[in-house]
């Protein structure tokens, strides 16, 4: 059996002339069709390059542009020349320049000759179409599309929505269902006379002249009215982008392309020099000749358009810089806050530290200097400890510690105390856990045992910081998790929070909490609480603290340093 | 070493999370038509300091319509010339456009024997011609319509996806195909494990063999609602040098590749352009765009006699005497390298970092 190659090039002739040489030398007769606009020089060169090939024969040439019947027009062209000269060939194989043959023809030759009377062409109905970009599927079949996608982009648009809009379609023609696939196919010669020869050629013609993209559905729909047996796959392995664009194979793609197994690859790069190299060189005979299996390295590109599409979460640099709706405010791993519970227990930081598995930092945002975890001066990364550093863009502080310890669950104390300006991003953050016991500010300004006249203004600054950033948490925008404590509750009862805490951070933790926290001895301090009422304050944030009259009561109860259970 | 940069002072420049919609309607119009006037009062400064220049041998008679173009402003850099011009050959540059300013070492013999170089002389200030960015923008005006344009410092080494296994036209092909004419990076400065003096270095060699560290994780990202570009600083030099004055760190995103049309303009070295569009080399729904980086050999031995040179010439900054402070810590033979630095490895280890992406080039 013979295979008759048709090429289609518009550019990097000499990569053609190359690949066209290789057909030709194992046998195949090719035609090539080049676009009319590749200048005379150019083609004339070409020509005289392949001079010596008898079976190198070349069309009669179109201008081609790209989504237009042209294309088809010069396939129609190239391969009636095709079977007409080389009566021999039943099959033929369209392929275009930038195609390069993966494995050898012989292995080509013997795989359709195993598969007689077959049509590898892949062929879709437009209902099961999931690859067409732009939305525009069954209505390339039903709309008209007079001005080019390319140069006349505002008209195609602005036709489209008005064909829509005034719900005008075309017939499809009786007989014809349509379907779409990939343009390189390999079809038999019984099926291809019956395409060029079929009475309804004519109407065909006319009616595919003005759909869209018609390369890529006017054998693909055809091919279903006189084939034998269609087996809907191309041999040629080509990828898209998610906007539709192939992908071009590099030199760095040569051990891809060996594990795709496929016949064909395209589009290949003109300066591949190894992949041509590779490929068009002799073949060696005792290679294994396995299925094609292009799904083999479907991944890669499934991750190549991850990573154009949604990228890297949490990662903000000089080619992501995503809006607050697409990810703009978010950080890259959940993290935990704290606030309030440094200054409720005596050792809170490392009992946190071991029950979270977690890298526990200080305050972050604290005034004078950033309390990286260890006391370090410079954390992961880079980042620095200078406060100016990280005032002067916190939100990117934040992200950037987050990104540079991926893996490893980071927490943090904050406070009213500390810079503020980050709490905007913290609230919005999906991945921020907020644990707040609110008033707890108040007990190292009562344990400092400074008189109450002098510290009632600072308590009245912090009490309103803290309700400031507890009604942000609270506003319906908030996406953070928050868990909230006013101080009065959470003394009642401490270790069910604490309980919720390590199940929030660390919820595959395997053993139960066999220790807990010891809290600061509070005797004294609801007195405080109603010496600050005294002066003219209102605490709030602290919640309803035994008055007085209780606090006898209060101190014969349970110790508030609690022991594990 | 040309990285004399005039900081923007922008009335606000937006953080992470708050990406400003484009202006529309008469207040879009009204910052367009600014937008255009600045434009064309950068290139008439580039007009007016074409007499500047003096050619000392042109060469671009030999470029091709396809080729890409490289254009720097220098001055004394034989140290670092020979490696550069080899990497860029090799990346697949096919002619440099320099424009030497009034070198006192052996630049000028280095630049006359290179066969793909057209030199241009120029002893005129380098802060009244915007450091020297009205004499390139005379250049590409000139030399760069229709070509991928490569503006780069002497010691800045452009890295980007593959770039081992695939030379530059291989990545304009693909932006071309992907219809984008710009192409961002990151400038990462490069230091040595002790003080910077002890880094030896062979002007042939990589400087990355000497300069083996980088700060991974400390970028600054913000963005300038004006022209739409980002403003990322930090680095080594903002944790070494600038903690307390961050806002005076060194800008560190630059869009060096475009595909030049005489009508552009670079506003402040290559960190931002006019037209606006231009600036959008980054992907603002969550996606990554293609990425590089430029791998900043400044921190070379040379560099503490260079300091001391430039704090008494005064050429390289806007406001001078604000950076007194910085040229000095230069000059003290700093230590750049700490607990946290990370060693450099290769293109693959600053992509899975995030300092550069390979977007959806496979």
């Amino acid at each position: 059996m013979t295979l008759g190659i048709v090429m289609l090039c518009h550019t990097a002739l000499h990569r053609a002339a190359q690949v066209a040489r290789h057909w030709a030398v194992a046998g195949c007769p090719v035609v090539i069709h080049f676009d009319r606009r590749v200048p005379d020089s150019d083609r004339a060169e070409l020509v005289a390059a392949l001079a010596d090939l008898p079976d190198v024969r070349f069309s009669a040439r179109v201008a081609c542009e790209w989504g237009t019947f042209s294309l088809v027009e010069a396939t129609l062209i190239a391969t009636t020349q095709l079977l007409r000269d080389f009566p021999g060939a039943d099959h033929v194989y369209l392929t275009s320049g930038s195609c390069l043959p993966l494995r050898p023809v012989a292995e080509l030759q013997a795989y359709l000759a195993a598969h007689p009377g077959t049509d590898f062409i892949e062929s879709v109905t437009t209902a099961d179409v999931g690859w067409t970009i732009g939305g525009l599927n069954k209505e390339r079949f039903t709309l008209r599309f007079p001005f080019s996608w390319r140069k006349q982009r505002r008209l195609f648009d602005g036709y489209v929505t008005l064909q829509r809009l005034l719900g005008v379609r075309r017939r499809i023609p009786a007989g014809l269902v349509p379907h779409l696939g990939s343009q390189w196919w390999c079809l038999t010669r019984r099926t291809l006379e019956g395409i060029l020869q079929s009475p309804d050629r004519a109407r065909h013609d006319r009616y595919f002249r003005r759909v869209w993209i018609p390369d890529e559905s006017y054998f693909q729909t055809l091919v279903r009215k006189v084939s034998a047996k269609v087996e809907s796959r191309s041999l040629t392995l080509s990828k898209f982008d998610f906007q539709g664009r192939p992908h071009v194979f590099y030199d760095d793609h040569l051990h891809l392309l060996r594990r795709s197994e496929a016949f064909l690859a395209r589009k290949i790069w003109p300066d591949a020099d190894l992949l041509y190299a590779t490929y068009l060189a002799p073949a060696d005979p005792a290679a294994a000749r396995p299925e094609p299996n292009p799904g083999k390295i479907d991944r890669l590109f499934a991750k190549a358009v991850e990573r154009r599409t949604k990228g890297r979460p949490g990662l903000f640099m000089q080619s992501r810089f995503p809006t607050k709706a697409r990810g703009g405010n978010r950080a890259a791993a959940p993290y935990g806050v704290f606030e309030g519970f440094a200054d409720l227990f005596e050792d809170f930081h490392p009992w946190l530290a071991r029950v979270a598995e977690a890298r526990v930092h200080g305050h972050l945002f604290a005034p004078n200097r950033v309390h990286f975890a260890e006391d370090e001066t410079i954390f992961k990364g880079g980042l620095s400890d200078s406060a100016t550093l990280r005032d002067y863009n916190p939100r990117s502080f934040l992200t950037n510690l987050i990104w540079n310890s991926r893996g490893e669950r980071q927490c943090f104390h904050f406070g009213p105390n500390d810079a503020q300006p980050i709490t905007l991003f913290l609230a919005a953050d999906p991945n921020a856990t907020l644990m707040i016991v609110s008033g707890a500010f108040a007990i190292p300004l009562w344990r400092s045992g400074r008189p109450v006249a002098d510290i009632r203004a600072e308590v009245a600054r912090l009490q309103k910081i803290e309700a400031e950033f507890i009604a942000l948490l609270q506003a319906p925008e908030t996406k953070a998790r928050v868990r909230l404590w006013s101080l009065a509750d959470f003394v009642e009862d401490p270790v069910e929070p604490l309980h919720q805490i390590v199940d929030d951070l660390n919820p595959r933790a395997s053993h139960r909490m066999t220790e807990l926290p010891s809290m600061v001895d509070l005797t004294g301090f609801a007195s405080f609480i109603q010496e600050l009422r005294n002066q003219g304050m209102q605490p709030v944030l602290m919640g309803d603290f035994p008055t007085e009259i209780d606090r006898t009561q209060l101190r014969d109860g349970p110790s508030h340093s609690q022991q594990a259970k | 070493m040309r990285t004399g940069v005039a900081e923007p002072r922008p009335p606000h420049a937006c953080p992470v999370g708050t990406l400003p919609e484009p202006s529309g309607g008469l207040i879009g119009l009204w910052q367009a038509y600014r937008q255009r006037l600045g434009r064309r009062r950068l290139l008439a400064r580039a007009w007016l300091h074409r007499r500047d220049l003096t050619c000392v041998t042109d060469r671009t008679a030999a470029v091709r319509a396809t080729d890409i173009l490289c254009f720097i402003c220098l001055r004394n850099e034989a140290r670092r010339l020979p490696f550069f011009l080899a990497h860029n050959r090799r990346l697949g540059v096919r002619h440099f456009l320099i424009v030497d300013n009034d070198s006192t070492d052996d630049t000028a013999a280095i630049l006359a024997d290179a066969p793909d170089v057209s030199v241009w002389h120029s002893a005129a200030s380098y802060k009244s011609s915007r450091f020297g960015m009205d004499w390139l923008t005379w250049l590409m005006l000139r030399h760069g319509h229709g070509h991928w344009c490569l503006t780069l410092d002497a010691d800045e080494i452009l890295i980007y996806p593959y770039w081992q296994t695939r030379p530059l036209p291989a990545l304009t092909d693909w932006l071309d195909q992907q219809g984008r004419d710009c192409f961002g990076v990151l400038t990462v400065d490069m230091y040595p494990t002790g003080p910077v003096s002890q880094g030896a270095h062979d002007p042939a060699a990589d400087p990355v063999e000497s300069l083996g560290w980088f700060d991974a994780g400390n970028y600054l990202v913000q963005v300038q609602p004006k022209l739409g570009n980002l403003w990322i600083q930090g680095g080594a030099r903002a944790r070494a040098f600038f903690a307390d004055s961050p806002r005076k760190a060194p800008t560190l995103n630059k869009t060096p590749l475009v595909r030049w049309h005489w009508r552009y303009a670079y506003v402040n070295s290559t960190h931002a352009l006019l037209p606006p569009r231009l600036n959008r080399v980054y992907d603002t729904g969550g996606g990554e765009l293609t990425s590089g980086v430029l791998l900043h050999s400044k921190f070379l031995p040379e560099i503490i006699a260079r300091s001391a040179e430039e704090k008494t010439r005064g050429e390289h900054f806007a406001d001078g005497a604000q950076y007194a402070a910085y040229y000095d810590r230069l000059v003290d033979d700093p230590v750049l390298h700490c607990a946290a630095s990370t060693r450099y490895t290769g293109w693959r280890q600053m992509e899975a970092l995030g300092l550069m992406s390979r977007g959806g080039w496979i």
